[in-house]
């Protein structure tokens, strides 16, 4: 048992043990959900057990969500920097890069020389890309931090499930205009998951593209170039799923296609309900706020945050990114969803659900305090959602503008 | 030449090194960065919330 002792200033001595040290291994096996169902396909030879992490991420996990509860307990902010320096945390983020190679590889090999159905094949195709997805997560945690390996070891994670340019539109795009009517990875009133990912999934490549693009310019640096990151992990994609249909044939096309695009959903499922409707203000200087705890929607459910590396505790991410995920805080008075990330899908997937149960979460937050000008709202739900609300638009009376 | 701090990840630029990286020069002054510089490593912090931590002869 590894106990963290530090000094107050008081001069007391404080020790903390982090009860979920082991736990966090549940964030590097998740993503091997589809070798689980290969497995139980492979002992009882019944096809619909490739289906299984469907069931474990979308009934589990929330009823586990539901029955654990929550979990608001913070490490004493005195041990945060030995909890930091404990490599075994980012050992964990490094152990899961090759799995998820692993994964998508396995569930190739299986869907291609199994002779199965339609839909376990394209049902197996879902579920690696839901794996690869959590590719996404990971990628997400490493390329956050400042040391070159994790940063290279973010751009081969990401290379998995196609979206080498995340790194890049993720932390120099998405945090700086986090919360913002401009980003296309904030999601905003009235605006339900489908059509923002119509929203985010290009206006984020475009955002990426964009910044990389402004950076070799700058250096002086060909476009296409090995100097361009976005390239640099596309071209481990190219290698990894040209491979794939080289090694297993043409259908290899159909499984990849599906697989890609629900990896990148799980991202867009997460985008959408971590900022849905929240605004960042506009300063006398023209510029919006700085991020803040209250720009970001949280959730403290156990299992869900502990297979997803602490995503869930979101504000305290958002408000400091290079905070290791062993450390990220809750924060008293900030937005919650009502479940952990996987029951919030579902909701999100049924977009009069969502609309219902997180517009009113939305104008009760303290920040709103029920006036639609304090949210981030569709433009083309905007007259609408005034007119049901009752409420004068000031942008349209003051001709208010965004910088 | 000075160096300037990010208070939010500690990021620090160099005007003597510059940032080869990001693309700028050695000897390039923090106040020729663009005005809508963000700090390259955590994005939350903007050009003008940047502390002076070093002034060199």
């Amino acid at each position: 048992m590894t106990v963290y002792t530090a000094t107050l200033q008081n001069g007391a001595e404080i020790s903390y043990v982090d009860r979920k040290r082991w736990l966090w291994l549940l964030s590097v096996t998740y993503p091997l959900q589809a070798l689980l169902g290969i497995l139980f396909h492979h002992l009882s030879g019944q096809q619909a057990w490739l289906l299984l992490p469907l069931a474990l991420s979308y009934i589990l996990a929330p009823t586990l969500d539901w029955i654990l509860g929550e979990d608001r307990n913070n490490p004493p902010e005195e041990v945060v920097p030995q909890l930091n320096e404990d490599h075994y945390y980012r050992y964990l983020t490094y152990a899961v890069v090759p799995l998820h190679f692993v994964a998508l590889i396995v569930a190739a090999w299986w869907a291609s020389t199994q002779n199965l159905n339609w839909w376990a094949y394209c049902g197996l195709a879902i579920i690696a890309g839901m794996g690869s997805g959590l590719g996404i997560n990971t990628g997400h945690e490493l390329g956050h931090k400042k040391s070159r390996l994790e940063r290279n070891l973010a751009k081969i994670v990401l290379a998995v499930p196609a979206y080498g340019h995340f790194w890049i539109e993720h932390n120099r795009g998405h945090h700086r205009d986090v919360s913002t009517p401009s980003d296309p990875a904030s999601s905003r009133m009235g605006e339900s998951i489908y059509k923002f990912a119509l929203r985010e999934i290009p206006g984020a490549f475009k955002r990426a593209c964009e910044i990389e693009v402004e950076r070799l310019n700058r250096k002086g640096s060909a476009i296409w170039s090995y100097e361009n990151e976005i390239l640099q992990s596309f071209a481990i994609t190219a290698v990894l799923q040209i491979s794939l249909i080289l090694a297993f044939g043409w259908q290899m096309i159909v499984f990849l296609m599906l697989h890609n695009f629900f990896a990148w959903w799980q991202l867009t499922s997460a985008n959408y309900v971590e900022h849905y409707g929240l605004l960042r203000r506009i300063l006398e200087d023209g510029k919006f706020e700085r991020c803040q705890p209250h720009h970001s929607w949280n959730s403290n459910h156990i299992y869900s945050n502990l297979v997803l590396f602490h995503l869930e505790r979101h504000s305290d991410h958002h408000a400091h990114p290079l905070r290791r995920y062993q450390s990220l805080r809750h924060i008293d008075d900030v937005p919650q969803l009502p479940s952990g990330y996987f029951g919030s899908y579902l909701l999100a997937y049924v977009p009069p659900l969502w609309f219902k149960i997180m517009d009113k979460r939305l104008l009760g937050l303290s920040q709103v305090a029920g006036d639609l000008n304090n949210v981030n709202i569709d433009p083309d739900r905007r007259r609408s959602l005034f007119a049901r609300y009752g409420q004068t638009d000031l942008q349209q009376t003051t001709g208010g503008s965004q910088p | 030449m000075s160096s300037f701090r990010c208070p939010e990840c500690g990021y620090t630029y160099s005007e003597e090194l510059g940032d080869s990286r990001e693309g700028y020069a050695p000897a390039t002054p923090f106040a020729e960065l663009p005005d809508d510089f963000v700090c390259p490593d955590c994005s939350v912090r903007y050009k003008e919330d940047f502390e002076q931590i070093v002034e060199q002869t």
